[in-house]
Parts: structure tokens; sequence; C-alpha cells
């Protein structure tokens, strides 16, 4: 009984330490001197990775003489990807392995690549750049100037980090105001004309919302931000050299105070457009529910709404009247090369070289319909789906989500003051204590 | 124990082997305890030989050493004869010190260091990072196609590799070796209509496949020019490049070629430091001595609000405890009733709770006391924001930890009740005491004899339950004036969002936290028992 305290701190600690296996040799022996290794998460990544890579070489006879890149992405993108693994075999030279890493992929990532176990391409968000950079785990990407000109160039500028680029980008996303055009035919222009037509719905009972946009009890910086930057506010000064500038904090600034202050008024103690009730787990379900006209969500919401059988259209979220537009984040997934990879020329042959074309972009769209950061691709692509070119229309405007490390910072005191301005909460008293909680944590 | 030197006679004695040959191993007499023994230690040759290779490979030889004493000191004690009490002891002392003990140490090792992200790997691989992170393409060089080459003896998987380059604007043509670019006439080779290499004189130009084959030669190769060297991009492109950022032994610097910035670096917090307080991003792992101990006990925010936070911690704790105790033992005594009709279902039924993944209820729940959309506020017409404010989401956090917890608690009393004799009771009656009289002064204080260690070991664990407040009410609602501390945080789940809230994770200073909770429930747990200890005293 007298362990049982121990086995806690344990527990905690393998909670807290993620890596707490990873990095030591001789802790990695005992590990296998005695049995399985425990359920420290970090190590499936790592484990599996091994193990299936393994496998993968024994089912597949002798892979031709190139060797084999190794690739990790999330689940979804994992099974598109293998699709394309099996055909690019046969002309590339060289073999690709996708590997699915379906939980807390970053982390496992960088810690993986620490142990000299990781991959040679992962797939995410551009967002990721200021933390694998600070910790060494990825390397720039040399593109000519003609490859650079295929993409988008708010993606390229996403992938784009002290003056490099750091991954190929393959899809963007921004969030945009999806509607229900049988409750509500017109666009509406202004927040305020939003909120009017979503007031009428709900008198007439035809809706119980006047809108989804998820709040949540702690609040989420990510669906607030296009509201806070319509109301005049900024999170990081762009610098110079055109990148975000950690030290020039925008929620320190009044103006931060005066648009949470129009928050406030579409809040709870408001116009109840914004409600805490309303968070990431049912905004998009209370849409399908048919229960508002109006959600705000992003290109990943659009599966459900077919499935629901929803008439919907997509547009620009509407900004104040007489504001600033409404300008949505836009993300930028994209294919990483590790630093630490066994096969960096082959990685870099196949995002430098192959995934400039269209081919691969394609085939992740239709696994998901998130638009891709390719312009070839993006014509393939706009004529057999119209929300494609929405979507990217309404994230014309749109801020690059800030990819430097003190953006990991901002994040949850800044949606935790949403909240509660959403619920009522002063924004004199609440923006400022934001802001410095943000500034204690940014070194 | 057995005397070790009867154990040897009595393998003496009982040779159903007969033979001459005092064979050690022949101790049991069961055939079958011996294939298991051969079995078993047979698992363990394996298991070691496994780790062996991977451990030669990265060269951990102290990590090998440790591997092959643990080896051999399992055949030895398994195999001798003696050490008898070792035999029973050895199992559980490996896996206390592999599972429990080095941990422990290896938390506390942490916490002296800044590991965590931007301070993972060494200095030299921060280096190489910030060096190869800082290589430009030299303004106004030239994009050539690469063609991989080896010369024309040479086999095609050894040889050394020459880079024959095409400018793709001027289509003049390269061969760039490890000692330097030579033109190559265009007579001497042929092009493809792409602009690429496709055959050399003196050379033999390699298929895709044989160069994807010597990736690692091909990202290796350097072919030097005035301004900086022809690297490799990817198989099929080559560029000119230079980093921008160098190394400089002599000043233990970073040292910016063209500005001739430097940036020194700082052994005490693993950064490159500029003139003027800024940093390269890439740091390296250092030790930095009490630093993460002193952060936290410093911390204004910890500081101010950190006995807000224990006060809760233990009332959560306690409340958890103590109420689905309560309710378990109640529905436990309840149903131990032999009058009541359908007992095992009922009992089969209370327990279902416990056979759920705690992980899906807890989100479930929470979902459940949502203001508009939850069950509970429907099914009572009632209008509360219960994560909303701290005193509806501290009863919410409870309600759902009683509902999860006790039919644990209904369990073990259900297995103490039953093991109370029932003649006790009985005898209390015969004596004229009441049915509840009897329950406070004989039943109830028997029943604890039994549960207290599961009492205490359970107040542990809600101690620091972390699930239970992240899956539902993630430590808020927080007051609108401080993001950082909310009403039902609890210590590991606040420390979880000081650790790993800021930029990226801090291991090292999660690593000081954990101590410092390690301290508090070891110590709560030492008076637990010395209390349980006192009771069972008392009987």
């Amino acid at each position: 009984m007298r362990v049982r305290p121990r086995v806690q701190l344990v527990a905690g600690c393998a909670l807290l330490l993620l890596a707490c296996g990873k990095g030591k040799g001789d802790k990695g022996g005992d590990k296998q001197a005695t049995e399985p290794p425990p359920s420290g998460t970090e190590d499936k990544g790592a484990d599996k990775g091994a193990d299936q890579g393994a496998e993968a070489k024994g089912a597949e006879g002798a892979p031709a003489a190139g060797g084999e890149v190794l690739i990790w992405a999330d689940d979804k993108r994992a099974a598109v990807l293998s699709d394309f693994a099996t055909k690019f075999a046969s002309t590339g030279g060289f073999n690709l392995k996708v590997q699915a890493v379906s939980k807390d992929l970053q982390t496992n990532f960088v810690t993986a690549s620490q142990a000299g176990k990781g991959p040679d391409i992962v797939v995410g968000a551009h967002d990721w750049i200021g933390n694998l950079v600070q910790n060494g785990a990825i390397e720039p990407v040399q593109l000519t100037d003609e490859q650079k000109g295929a993409f988008n160039p708010l993606a390229i500028k996403g992938v784009t980090f002290n003056g490099q680029i750091y991954a190929v980008p393959y899809a963007v996303e921004n969030l945009a105001l999806i509607r229900n055009t049988e409750l509500a035919p017109d666009e509406p222009k202004s927040m305020e004309a939003l909120v009017a037509a979503g007031k009428k719905l709900k008198s007439s009972k035809k809706a119980s919302e006047i809108l989804a946009l998820q709040v949540g009890n702690n609040g989420d910086a990510y669906h607030i931000y296009p509201l806070y930057a319509s109301g005049g506010g900024y999170l990081f000064g762009v610098g110079a050299n055109g990148d975000y500038d950690p030290k020039d904090l925008g929620v320190a600034k009044p103006e931060a105070i005066a648009a949470f202050a129009k928050i406030r008024k579409l809040g709870e103690k408001g116009d109840g457009a914004l409600k805490r009730s309303i968070g990431p787990e049912n905004s998009i379900s209370v849409f399908t529910g048919k229960k508002t006209a109006f959600l705000v969500s992003g290109p990943w919401a659009i599966t459900d709404i077919k499935k629901a059988g929803i008439k919907y259209d997509i547009t620009a979220i509407p900004g104040f009247e007489g504001g600033k537009p409404a300008k949505p984040f836009v993300g930028v997934q994209a294919f990483y090369v590790a630093a630490k990879g066994k096969n960096k020329a082959l990685a870099q042959e196949f995002v430098s070289n192959h995934l400039t074309t269209p081919d691969l972009a394609v085939a992740l769209y239709k696994a998901e319909p998130r638009p891709p950061a390719l312009t070839a691709a993006l014509e393939q692509v706009k004529g057999e789906d119209p929300d494609v070119e929405k979507f990217l229309k309404a994230g014309e405007s749109g801020d690059i989500l800030p990819a430097i490390p003190a953006m990991a910072a901002v994040w949850d005191p800044f949606g935790k003051a949403a909240a509660a301005v959403v619920g009522g909460a002063d924004p004199k008293t609440t923006v400022p204590a934001a802001a410095k909680a943000i500034a204690g944590q940014i070194k | 124990m057995a005397d070790p030197s009867e154990t040897v006679k009595d393998s003496g004695s009982s040779p159903p082997t007969g033979g001459r040959i005092r064979w050690p191993l022949v101790r049991s007499s069961s055939a079958v305890s011996l294939l298991i023994k051969f079995l078993l230690l047979g698992t363990v040759a394996a298991i070691a030989l496994y780790g062996v290779f991977p451990l030669i490979q990265t060269r951990s030889w102290a990590a090998l050493a440790l591997l092959i004493a643990a080896t051999a000191l399992l055949f030895v004690i398994y195999l001798s004869p003696r050490f008898i009490p070792a035999k029973y002891l050895i199992p559980g002392t490996l896996f206390l010190l592999a599972f429990q003990v080095l941990p422990v140490l290896y938390t506390v090792a942490t916490a002296f260091t800044n590991f965590g992200d931007g301070h993972r790997g060494s200095k030299q691989d921060a280096v190489r990072a910030i060096e190869s992170s800082s290589i430009i393409k030299v303004a106004g060089s030239a994009q050539f196609l690469l063609s991989v080459a080896v010369d024309e003896k040479a086999s095609p998987a050894t040889g050394t590799i020459t880079f024959l380059l095409s400018d793709a604007a001027t289509h003049k043509l390269w061969a760039g070796k490890a000692d330097g670019l030579a033109p190559l006439a265009a007579a001497d080779a042929t092009v493809s209509p792409a602009g690429k290499i496709t055959a050399a004189k003196g050379y033999t130009v390699l298929t895709v496949g044989q160069t994807a084959g010597r990736g690692e030669a091909v990202a290796a190769l350097r072919v030097p020019t005035e301004k900086g060297a022809i690297r490799s991009q990817g198989l099929s492109r080559a560029y000119e490049g230079a980093a921008q950022l160098a190394y400089d032994a002599g000043c233990d610097c970073i040292r910016d070629a063209k500005s001739g910035a430097t940036w020194k670096a700082d052994r005490g917090d693993g950064y490159f430091h500029d003139a003027s307080g800024g940093y390269l991003a890439q740091g390296w792992r250092v030790s930095v001595g009490f630093r993460n101990f002193v952060t936290v006990i410093t911390n204004p925010v910890v500081s101010r609000y950190f006995f807000q936070i224990l006060l809760w911690n233990f009332a959560f704790a306690l409340l958890t405890v103590v109420l689905s105790f309560a309710f378990g033992l109640g529905m436990a005594l309840v149903f131990n009733s032999e009058r009541l009709r359908g007992q095992r279902l009922y009992r089969s039924l209370l327990i279902l709770p416990y056979a759920m993944p705690s992980f899906a209820m807890l989100l479930v729940w929470r979902d459940m006391f949502n203001t508009d959309f939850g069950l509970i506020n429907r099914l009572f017409g009632l209008d509360v924001n219960w994560f909303g404010t701290p005193w509806s989401a501290r009863a919410a956090i409870i309600m759902v930890q009683i509902w999860l917890s006790y039919p644990y608690m209904f369990l073990v009393s259900t297995g103490a009740l039953q093991a109370i004799p029932a003649d006790l009771t009985e005898a209390a009656q015969v004596d004229g005491a009441k049915t509840f009289h009897a329950f406070r002064t004989i039943t109830f204080p028997l029943l604890l004899v039994a549960l207290a260690p599961l009492l205490i070991s359970s107040f542990a664990f809600n101690f620091n339950n972390f699930n239970a407040i992240y899956l539902t009410s993630e430590g808020g609602p927080f007051p609108p004036d401080n993001p950082q501390v909310g009403a039902t945080d609890l210590l590991i789940t606040y420390t979880y969002r000081l650790a790993f809230g800021g930029q990226g994770a801090q291991y090292g200073m999660a690593a000081a936290i954990s101590i410092f909770i390690f301290l508090i429930v070891a110590m709560v747990s030492v008076v637990g028992f010395r209390r349980a200890q006192v009771l069972e005293e008392i009987n």
C-alpha cells in the first residue's frame, strides 16, 4: 500500500513528462531488458514507426535500390498519402512509407526526431514552424522562384520563417460564414445585419440561436479572432522583415479593449449572438440541427453539413458596421523535411520536386476538402466544387496565423478573456489581465 | 523460508532422475515446474538478447553492462539452489527499480535542467541546426539541373559522386566534385530536352533509382565555389548556397558572415545571446541548478493563489472520497440484505459506471451540464451555466466524481461487509442494540479497519485526478482578471498549464513541480497511514 502514492507520482510524471522515456540510452535499455514499454504515449509513435517500417520492407520484398522516405501524418492524411505512395513507387525511383500518428503528431515528431527515430517528412500545420525550428527538427527547403510562383502567395508567406521557406504547402484553410440559405437567403453585410436577421428568425421560432460561433466556457482564440480584428485589435505587430514581432503585443494596446467591448455587445449580456454554451463540441451540430442560420467555421465543417442535407452558402465573415474587415486566420497545411531524417536527399526531392505538381494536392483535396495551395490544383478542383473558391475568397483578406513560438503563450489567456467578456465581464479589467499573462510567458 | 542447506540435501534425496550427476537444476521433482523454469529463463535470455543489439548500435555501454549484469544475476539466482529469499524478492525488486525508481530518479534529474522546447538536444545539435537553417541561395547565383554521376570505371553503388550540372537559364554545363567546379564541354555531354545531362564522356550517369540509393552521398556533397558551395536540392536540382551563420570555437559564439554580428554562448541558460539581449531560437540543454524550483516558488501567481488551489485540491479529493464512500457504503448496506430480490442483478447494474471508460464518461457529463443544450438543465428546467460560475462548477465536478467512483466504494464495501462475521451483529442485537447503534459501534469500525488504506490511496489518486478536471471544466471558470488560475484548478492542472501553456513544453519545470506535488501527497499519505495503524491497534 505504501507504494501507492509513488504510483501516483509516476502517473503524474508520465503525464507531465511526455518525453520522460526518451533520450537516455540506459533507460531504453532497461525497458527492453524487462518488458515491453509501459503505456507512455511518447513511445507509441516512434515504436510504431519502427515496427511498421520493418514490416513494410518485409512485405514489399526488396525495395528499389533507392531506399525509402518515411512520412508521418495524421490519420486522415496518412490514408490519402498511402494511396499516392503506392503509385509513386513505380515512377519516383524510391519508395514512400506512410505512417499514421493519430495523436500529438507535433510533440511525437519532435521527441522522436531528438532520439533519432523520427521520420524523413512530417505533414502538419504551418504554425508548428516556430517550435520545430527552435528544436532544430526541420530544415529549410530551397524552392526556385518559379516553384514559389506556382503557390498561393499567402501559403508561401505562411511557411516562410526568418526569411527561409521551411515547408512545402499543400492546402490553405480559414474560417468563413456558412449560412443556411433556406433560413437566411441574403448574405448579411455586417455583424449587426447578421444579428438582426438572427433575432428575426428567433422571434419567429424558426431558429433558437442567432449564430453558432464556438466560444465555450474557456474561450476559443482562433474563432473569436475575426471579430477581434474587425473591432480594431491585433495580436502581434509586423516587423521590418515581414515576420510577426513578439515584442509588439497588440493585446496590451487600448484597441484591444475597444475590440473586446464590441464583442461583449454581441455576448450574453448583449445581443446573445455569442454564447459560452456553444463550444467546439456542439457548434457544427447546432447548425446542422437547424437551430441557427449562421455558422462560423472552416472547410472541415462542410462534410457534416452536406450529410445533414442543408442548403448553404459560404461568404466572408461580416465585420462590425464602420469597423475593419473581419479577418480570419489563414492556416497552411504543409510538408516538412526532418533535419535528422535518414534519407534527407530523397525527402527534399519529394517535397521540392514532386509536391510542387498538382497530382498529390488534388488527391489530398479529395480526401478532405481543404482548398489546395497550389494554383494549378486549385484550378482543377474549382470546377467540381464551388465551395473551395468561396472559402479562399473569405480568407483573402485574412491574417496568416502567427508561427512564432510566442503565439503559444497567446492562445489560452486570449481565449479565456474572450469567454469572460462574452459572459459579460468588463473588458477594461479582463483584457489587461490577459495581456499581462501573455507578456509574462513570452520570454 | 527453508534453510538453504536443507534444500540441497532435499534435492539429493529425491532423485527420480537417478544418475550420479548432481545437477543443481534438478531440485524440484516436478517436470512441469522445471519446464516452466526453463521457459521463463529462456524468455529472459531472449529479451536480453533482443536488447543487446540496439544498445551496441547506439554504443550505450553503461546500459549494456547493466543489462548483462541484470541477466547474469537472474540466471545465477534461479539456477543455483541457494539464494532462496532472493528468488522471491528479485522479480519485484527489478520491476520496482525499472518502473518506479528509475522514472523517479529521471524526474529528479530532469528537474535540475532546462529540458524543454528549444532546449532538447546538445550544443552541437543547436549549432548544427543554426548553421543549416541559415543557408541561403547566393544572390544572383544560378539554378542548376542536377544529374548525379560516377567515374566511368567506378561502380554506381560505391563510386565517388560527381554532380553534372546544367545551368537552367544559360544551359552552360559543369562538373562539380568535392575539390571544385569544372566546366564541361557541350560536345562531351548529351542533354535531354528538359535540359538535364543524360550522358557525359568519362562518366556514368546514374539512373533515378541508383541516385536515390546514393541519397546520403548526394546530400553530403558540397562543391566549393567562390561565394559558398553548390549543394543538392533533392536529387534533381542544385543551388549555390552559403551559410550565413557559423560557429566560431575561438570566441565560443555564432558569427554572422555578412554583418559580423556575434551571438555568444551562455552556459547558464543554454542560448546564444547577442549584446542587446536577443538570442537565437535554437538552444541546448544545460543544468540550471535549483532555478526551476525557485521559479515555481517565486512565481507571483503561484505564491498568491497557491493556498486557494491547495484548499480546493484537498476539498475535491476529500469530498470525492467521503461522499462516494458514503454513497457506496449506503448502497452496499441496502443490497447486503438477504431479503432483497434480484440482489445480483441490482449489484451488477450498480457497478456499470465503473465498467465504462471514465475518459468518455467525463466528456458526456461535460455536455450534459451545458447551459442551453445540456440534459441536466432541460430535465430540471434550469438555466444554470454549470461550468460558468465557481460554486456550480465545483458542485458539478463533485457530482460527476461521485457518479464515477461510488461503484468502486460499493464493491469494496460489499466485500468488506461480507467478511464481517454475522454473529457479531447478532450478538449486539441479542444485547439489545438497535440496528443503527450496532452498525455505528461494531460494523463501521470493523469496516474502516479493512477499508482505511483503500480510502487513503483513493484520496491520493483523486488528489492528482487530472482527467476529472481537464476533461470537464478545464480548471475553469476563470475570473475575468486572471486567466491563469481557475476556480476548479487542482495543483496538477494548474501546473500543467504553467509548464506547458507558455512557449511550448518545459519538462524541467514540470519535473520540479511534480516533485513538489509528490512531497505533498507523500506527507498526506504518511499521516493517513499512521492514523490507520492507530485504528488497527485499537482493535
